[in-house]
This record gives C-alpha cells, structure tokens and sequence, in this order.
C-alpha cells in the first residue's frame, strides 16, 4: 500500500540494523524508552527486537492511553452508567480496561448499563442528537492526539445547544508524564527517547527540548512504522555516541518544531490544566491533564452528575505501576501471562495492544520459552 | 351463481408488505409465505413432498453434518447479503470436512414488520446460491418473534454431505513438517462489512469474498495431496484458526508475512481502523494443511480453480509443545500471532 509499504521495507530494516550494529559501541548499554503505545506495538508486532543488538534495550513507556488511566477514572464512568442511566460512549479499548468490584465498562454493559463503542466524537454527537430524551457521556481519554477531536466536539455541541451532551474529560498531557518519569526517586535508568509521533504532530518538538536541554537525555521524535522506529534508534545511538542531548525530528513529514497551531489554539479554548492528576503508575503528577474551561461547565459529566473522583488502589499482584515507569519488564510480573492475561487483564497494560503487557503477551512471549 | 370464490386467496404483497405474528403462528398466513416465497424459490423434488421433513435417498460414505446460524448486520452488503452467506457457510462447513455437500436444510427467524420485499431479495439470493452450488435446501422452519426481540432475520442452515471412506481430515492431524497453504487474500468479508456499517467508502470498493468453496475442494481431494487439514478461516480470521488447528494437532507453526495476500482497500481500511487482516473473518477462503512433498502440486491445482488464484504457502507446522503460531515478519523479526483476544468485530456472519 502507498505511503505504508515504503516504511516496513525489509531490506531497508536490515541496512539499518546493521548501522545500529557497527556504530553501538560494545561497551555501551544504550537503554531507550519508546514513550509512545503505537512504538511499543510497532516493535512487538514486527519483531524488531530481533532486529537490535543485546546492548540495545528498549523500554516500554507509559504512552497508552488505556494503561494510565487509574481505576477509579473508569469507575467515574460506570457509576455514570450505573446509577445515573446516561449512555456512556467511548473508544474500544477503554471497554476492557478493569475497575473496582470485578467489573469494566463491558462487564457494565452486560449487566444493563448502557455502554456504545464509538469511532469518533462525531459519533457521541449524534448519539446525543439522537436521543434527546437521554444524557449522553463522552468518556474522553488520551494524550495530545485525542484532545482536539473532543474539543471540537464541545465546541459544536455548545454552538448547536446541545444539552444532553458531556464529557468525563481524562485527556492527559505528554510532557508531563516524560517529566514524572525522569523525576521518579532511583528511577529508571535511560539514555534516551524515541519521541511520541501522534502526539508531537499537534504539539510539535518545542515540548520536549528541556529534556535534551535540562535532563540531558537525546529525544527522536519518530513514527509509527517500523522502519521510522528502526531509524530512530540509530539517530538516539548517534547521540550517546556523541554524547549529544538533542531533539531530532525523523517524523519530518509530520511533525515541525510549533505544531499544528489551530488544534493548540482550539485545545486552549475549551480546555485548561487541571493542579494534579491521578496516573496509573505515576501516581498524582501537577499539570498533567486537563478539564473543560469554566466557560464551557455545562458539558463537564463530572459537574453535571457530582460523581467525584475516588482513589482506588491496584491490585497489590500488579506489576503495571513499575511496567508504566519502565522500572520492571512485563514478564517480571508474577501475574503475567497466567492470571493476567487479555482475556481477563487484571493490569491496564495487559487491556490495549499498545500497553507493554499485551504488546509482549500477543507477540513476544515466545521468547520466555527459550 | 354465487360470486363466491371459495378457495381464493389474495397473494402475498411481497412489495409493500410486512412480516407479521401471523406468519409464524401455524396458520393460513404462514402456508401461504411458505408456498408463494420459500417453496417457489427453492422448488426441489425433496421440499416439494410438503412433509415435516424430507427423505432423502440413501448414499455410501460417512455421512457429514454441520450447522451455522448467521446474524449479520447489515443484511445487505457488497459482495453478498445474509441470503447466500447462509448457504455457503454450511456448504463450506461440510465440505472442509473433505464430504461433497448435497442437502441444505434451512430455518428462519423473522422480526415482526420486516418488509417481504427484503425477505424475497433474500430467499431469491439464497435459492440462487443453492442452486449455483448444486446444493438444494430441502426442508425449512418459519418463526417470527415480536418486534424488537430480532434484527429483521436470522437464518440458521445445516448441510449434510457424505465423505469417501478413504479422505479423513480433521483439526488433529497437522503434523510437523507439513506445508500451509491459503487460497487467496484475507480480510475481505469481514472489511465489506465493517466499512458499510461504518459508512467508509474507498476508491475500490471492498466487496465480500462469499463462495462456495466445494468445487475447489473437490480438485484439491482428487489431486492426489496428502490433505491432512482443510479449514475455512471464518470468524477470528486466519489468526484464529491456526491457532485452533495448532492447539487441536499439539504443533507450533511458523508462518511469513510476505506470503499472506491482502488486498489493497482492505489493508487501507485495516490501517484506518487499527485492525489486523489477520483477525479478519472470510467467507471464501481456506487453508490446507499437507505432507510438504506435495505442496507445490497442491499449491498449482489451487491455483487452477478460479476460487484460488492468489494461493500460496504461507509456512510450515513445526514441532512446539507451546502450540505457538509464530511469524517472520516482513521487517525479518519473529513475533507470535496470537489468539483473537476479546471481540474484534460482531455481527460479521
């Protein structure tokens, strides 16, 4: 397929291995967090493991939407579903994701609430369009890439009077979460990152110099195919072998240093930052999320319902804190792959096919039978 | 003279008309859709005996049964509509089992106030499919449930066949060493389906791959291969079926990539959605399983029967307690193709 096929290219892969082989120094451990889902998916489904010298290790970040969302954000919602009899929308893999009581917005659904899967925002729109006589939540989750749809989504539905319409706003902000991450007390030990690729094409490479300028650490921004990943870690291999700490762009066609300026003035229209959030494996991060504008209240699900955030703990089996902050390995989880599992995930990590249990479970755990 | 005319009965209004309780209930409204519907398209010798069920003549071989109830929305997609999707289902169930399909027996559940007009494009599509494939439907059931309580109609069919004494396939006997092979692309069917539920449209549009595949089948059984498995990669897509066949015959299997054909729009719409062709359902596509001596003969008589002129090998069974069906990917890297975990797509059959 054009525009695809070019960048998960074999051969292509395999003159870039080979770089990465002749120039990653024998005596160095080059450890490097793919902050993003879509790379961790990106390695595990096309074996590019296979592809990397020993020395060169990679760490699965916390950038999964589903994963670092907190039990009791998803328990927001099924009360919502629950006990105020709202439709409550939302994107596929948030479904699976387990909350307190043995339950997840698909167990919700089974048991009556009334729970749709959608594809977009549009799509809550016109259910909310649709069902007058009903309330109609938008449970809005993800980093930077999912906020503008749900911006416009307020925007319309407060143009048109929509009154039926709200969301439950868990949109998370990426910096933030890299911030956490370095600033963890003993924290994981990095040497670099492969920059998020969705993510940056809204909010562009500017966010993530201080962590070249401050932290010292190299970032390459990179897309989601194979072959973008594969030439990432090459240029983060560069870097320490230079021991420069740059921001350096590989996704050129998508991402420039500013962003796209309209989805960031859009964003700041309708949103602002929330004090604190609570993450799954990060623990509760200053100026992290956000939440609707006072402006803009009408359509905040939390308000609108007083259905307060409560802090549920993990279960205490779970490894999925340490797997988000890159301090453990999935299969260093003593549940994984035998209570957990995708069939009945007891970790957020093991729900998405971008979270590093799931990433590991479907396509690598050939590799524990060795 | 009276003008009375004792035994008329007005027909059936199969343009405007609706589906009511009446059609279900055991009475005059049911016989008639019964005979001016279902008994004018199906028109078989067997069907026509009008009895609870029929006799069918006596034939040497093992006999073979299989049943498949089909739920799909939309009724009506590119490629098919619920209609010969019911028909080719079950002949495809019997005949992976290595039997020639001869019978169809057929059973309908109608919602209250669904329009006989769609009801005749479907049995008309069905009676075509039947007879295209030599397979007559001879014998039926009628229900109608209350509005509401169905999705305009489900129809579930079961084939009989018989299979030569000699052919024995089954799930249990991939054996290390053997060759896979796979008719065509994958992903067609379930693609069509997804991308008019969603209201995607591309340049080309996607269009299901339902067939009846016991014609090809027939070729592969009479080419001397030493067949081991036939399987239709239906719903779970061709992931899923390996791995029941793997799991089944104890094996592991090593697939490639490069070898496994999908068709353009459905990688693009795959892409757009972030699902995998591999999870996809098909409805016209098998996979073979034989002795690696005789894959290339196997692969050319696949490749002369126009149901599988994209055929190829697509990896080997192999020895692995696991059961793993693992895969070389395009990029030269080793992953597993897992099980289907949770739902990928409903309703797609």
């Amino acid at each position: 397929m054009k525009y695809v096929d070019e960048f998960r290219d074999g051969e292509l892969a395999k003159n870039i291995a080979s770089n990465i082989v002749r120039e990653a120094e024998p005596q160095n451990i080059y450890r490097l967090m793919e902050f993003c889902g879509g790379h961790t998916h990106a390695i595990s489904r096309y074996g590019l493991a296979d592809l990397l010298p020993a020395n060169v290790r990679m760490i699965h970040g916390p950038g999964c939407p589903v994963c670092v969302l907190p039990i009791g954000r998803v328990d927001q919602a099924i009360r919502l579903a629950r006990e105020h009899g709202v439709i409550l929308c939302t994107y596929a893999d948030t479904l699976r994701v387990p909350a307190s009581d043995n339950l997840s917005l698909m167990r919700a659904k089974a048991n009556g609430a009334d729970v749709r899967m959608i594809y977009s925002t549009q799509d809550a729109l016109k259910t909310a369009r649709e069902n007058p006589d009903r309330e109609v939540v938008f449970l809005a989750i993800g980093f930077e890439t999912t906020t503008p749809p749900t911006a416009v989504a307020v925007k319309q539905a407060a143009a048109e009077g929509i009154k039926n319409f709200s969301i439950l706003c868990d949109h998370v902000l990426t910096p933030a979460a890299m911030h956490a991450i370095l600033a963890v007390e003993g924290g994981v030990q990095l040497d670099g990152f492969v920059g998020p690729a969705h993510v940056s094409t809204v909010i562009g490479s500017k966010p993530y110099e201080p962590f070249a300028d401050d932290y010292g650490k190299p970032v390459v921004i990179a897309g989601f195919e194979p072959l973008d990943v594969m030439q990432a870690i090459l240029m983060l291999v560069r870097q320490v072998n230079d021991g420069r700490a740059e921001v350096e762009n590989e996704f050129i066609r998508a991402v420039t240093r500013e962003g796209n300026l309209k989805a960031q003035a859009l964003v700041a229209e309708i949103f602002e930052v929330r004090d604190v959030f609570e993450w799954r494996g990060l623990g509760s991060v200053p100026n992290s999320a956000l939440k609707l504008r006072p402006e803009y209240a009408a359509f905040d699900a939390e308000l609108k319902f007083k259905v307060d955030y409560v802090t549920v703990p993990d279960n205490k089996a779970c490894e999925c804190a340490a797997i988000l902050r890159g301090q453990k390995r999935p299969q260093e989880c003593k549940i994984f792959g035998t209570v957990c599992t995708p069939e009945n995930p007891v970790g957020s990590c093991m729900v998405s096919s971008e979270g590093a249990c799931a990433a590991h479970y479907s396509y690598g755990r050939f590799r524990e039978t060795a | 003279m009276s003008k009375v005319k004792p035994n008329y009965a007005r027909s059936l209004d199969l343009k405007n008309g609706r589906v009511d309780m009446s059609h279900g209930s055991g009475g005059r409204a049911m016989a008639q859709l019964i005979s001016e519907l279902f008994a004018a398209e199906f028109d078989n010798e067997y069907l026509a005996q009008g009895n609870d069920g029929a006799v069918l003549p006596s034939a040497n071989g093992r006999l073979v049964v299989a049943i498949d109830s089909h739920v799909v929305s939309p009724l009506f997609f590119a490629g098919g509509d619920i209609g010969c999707l019911s028909v080719h289902g079950t002949i495809n169930d019997v005949a992976v089992m290595g039997a020639k399909p001869l019978y169809l027996a057929a059973s309908f559940i109608l919602e209250e106030g669904f329009p006989l007009a769609d009801l005749k494009r479907i049995v008309e599509s069905m009676a075509k499919a039947s007879r295209e494939a030599g397979v007559p439907i001879v014998t039926g059931d009628t229900k109608v449930v209350e509005r509401g309580k169905g999705d305009g109609v489900f129809i579930t069919t079961t084939g009989v066949g018989f299979a030569r004494e000699d052919i024995i396939l089954s799930g249990d006997l991939a054996q290390p060493g053997d060759k896979i092979l796979l008719s065509g692309t994958i992903g067609d069917h379930g693609m069509a389906i997804l991308s008019q539920r969603e209201g995607l449209t591309f340049s080309a549009p996607i269009v299901s791959d339902t067939a009846a595949l016991h014609g090809l089948i027939a070729t592969m059984l009479n080419s001397g291969a030493k067949l081991h498995v036939l399987r239709d990669p239906t719903r779970g897509g061709l992931a899923t079926t390996l791995n029941e066949i793997a799991k089944q015959s104890g094996v592991g299997m090593m697939l490639h990539e490069s070898a496994i054909a999908v068709n353009q729009p459905v990688e693009a719409a795959c892409e757009f959605l972030g699902l995998d062709p591999l999870y996809v359902a098909n409805e016209g596509k098998l996979i073979a399983i034989c002795a690696q001596e005789d894959a290339e003969n196997l692969l050319a008589v696949m490749r002369a029967h126009p149901l599988a002129r994209e055929a190829s090998i697509i990896g080997e069974v192999m020895e692995d307690t696991h059961g793993f069906v693992q895969m070389t990917t395009r990029l030269g890297g080793r992953r597993v193709v897992d099980w289907l975990a949770g739902e990928q797509l409903p309703r797609i059959c």
